[in-house]
């Protein structure tokens, strides 16, 4: 598993309170872990300060699963 | 319209002497002092570095931990009290009619570590507007009783009173009102706070509303004493549910006492002074008398607000001698704020289960360390002084007054 990847999966297991083994890449955000609509803003932040990015709102709406948001902070790193 | 009858059918409590109901009790009876060096932060720098905080507690230990980090402390506090209170009332929640049970909550200030931390953060920063999604949400006042009701399902009344520290006295006065009109069968009330963060201790350390007596915590909290010297700050909750009382008696609740009337009024003065003669209090026991059908000689026992500032606990005892006249020497007259400190908006919430403890075990609970004689105070007064007393009663008074000129009084009565 990438660096990133690693990193991404421990914001989710913290904040959402989920079973590490749970956040596969395929997991949407919503509808497998768990997450509301004020979670999911707080995880787009979470990914902001942890990669130093920034991740506009009309990107952040395509950001659902595990696997998009490991693959949108890879590219924007 | 016959107004119905409410009574008290649960309890919880999360207080500085005990982290549930027995355990208040036993810190209550025995005069035991929650006071201690402040650890939620570094108050080193404070005039005052100690309060009566929550011990102990892990919120994981009743809450799930994704919740715990939706909620601020006096909402987590809020939770594990109903919960208490709604498990000790054996409500079936099947059987209920959840359209007829409310949540009335009391608040003074709500999340405000929840505000220092995100204002901090967004100071500290570059200016970029970066809060949390859940800022808001945690730090409103009327949070409480959402999540309470979230749990629950309960979809009569939900709403938190803000009075500052008359808030759950108002909460309770509203729950009561709610199920008397017939409005509600059942009415989750109380309040929780949870001010001790550097905003809140360095806010009223700048009123000089608070004690400074640092090198002795324990002792600092003397309500009465001629060397008081200001309040120590508390936190925690308390729950009650109140319940009607055909409803209650129908499915065979334990009863702990009847809620017989509660009284409001406004000092119009200054914004945090009590008044001298303290008119607004007297005028709060004689609406409260009123609206119980009582006279002061019914009345066997008061949990004073008695804070322990100068002037609160010189005005309240006079405008008790004004209200009961010579039955006042009769009188049970306490303040529990002497072990608990003062719990802000979960105040009159957790001086109220004082009461109803009291009833139910005919004891008084003492105002302890009082070592000097105040001689602006009536010295035929039976303060409770340094050790609890026994006493047969049947009803009782409780006095919580809030910043803002804000004054509320319960009664609550032994059922026979």
């Amino acid at each position: 598993m990438s660096d990133i990847a690693s990193r991404v999966k421990a914001i989710i297991v913290d904040k959402l309170g989920v079973d590490e083994n749970e956040v596969v890449a395929e997991a949407s955000f919503t509808n497998d872990l768990g997450a509301d609509s004020l979670d999911t803003v707080e995880l787009i932040m979470e990914f902001e300060k942890e990669f130093d990015i920034q991740i506009p709102d009309d990107q952040a709406e395509n950001i659902a699963t595990v696997g998009q948001a490991i693959k949108y902070i890879e590219e924007a790193k | 319209m016959e107004l119905k009858r409410v009574v008290v059918t649960g309890l919880g409590a999360l207080t500085p002497i005990g982290n549930n109901i027995e355990e208040y009790w036993e810190g209550l009876k025995s005069g035991k002092s929650g006071a201690a060096p402040v650890t939620h932060f570094d108050a080193s720098n404070f005039k005052t570095q100690f309060a009566c905080e929550i011990k102990n507690f892990d919120p994981t230990d009743f809450i799930d931990r994704k919740e715990v980090r939706r909620m601020d402390r006096f909402a987590q506090y809020a939770m594990v009290t109903a919960k208490e209170a709604m498990d000790d009332s054996q409500l079936d929640l099947e059987k209920i009619d959840k359209y007829r049970v409310g949540v009335i909550w009391g608040a003074g200030i709500g999340g405000l570590e929840t505000f220092q931390e995100e204002v901090m953060n967004y100071a500290k920063g570059d200016g970029t507007p970066r809060f949390n999604p859940f800022f808001i949400p945690k730090m409103i006042a009327d949070i409480a009783p959402g999540l309470i009701s979230i749990k629950y399902g309960f979809m009569g009344p939900n709403y938190t009173t803000v009075s500052a520290c008359a808030s759950s006295a108002n909460a309770i006065i509203d729950a009561l009102n709610s199920i008397r009109l017939g409005h509600t069968d059942v009415v989750i009330t109380g309040g929780s706070e949870a001010a001790v963060t550097a905003a809140g201790m360095g806010g009223f350390n700048a009123m000089h509303a608070m004690s400074t007596r640092n090198d002795d915590p324990q002792t600092a909290s003397r309500p009465f004493d001629a060397n008081r010297d200001g309040f120590v700050l508390g936190e925690g909750s308390g729950a009650l549910v109140l319940e009607e009382y055909e409803h209650a008696k129908a499915r065979g609740a334990k009863i702990y006492a009847e809620v017989v009337g509660g009284g409001l009024s406004s000092d119009a003065y200054h914004m945090t002074a009590p008044h001298p003669e303290g008119i607004g209090v007297v005028a709060v026991m004689q609406n409260c008398l009123r609206n119980a059908g009582m006279k002061p000689e019914d009345v066997d026992a008061i949990n004073t607000h008695g804070t322990s500032t100068p002037l609160g606990d010189v005005a309240e005892l006079k405008a008790i001698g004004k209200v009961f006249g010579d039955h006042a020497k009769n009188l049970n007259i306490n303040s529990t704020k002497s072990m608990t400190g003062h719990l802000l908006g979960a105040a009159g919430a957790v001086e109220a289960i004082a009461s109803i403890l009291s009833l139910e075990h005919g004891v008084v609970p003492p105002t302890i360390n009082h070592e000097t004689v105040d001689e602006n105070i009536d010295p035929e007064l039976n303060l409770t002084l340094n050790k609890a007393q026994k006493r047969d009663m049947k009803v009782a008074m409780s006095n919580t007054f809030g910043f803002g000129g804000h004054n509320a009084c319960v009664l609550f009565k032994k059922l026979d």
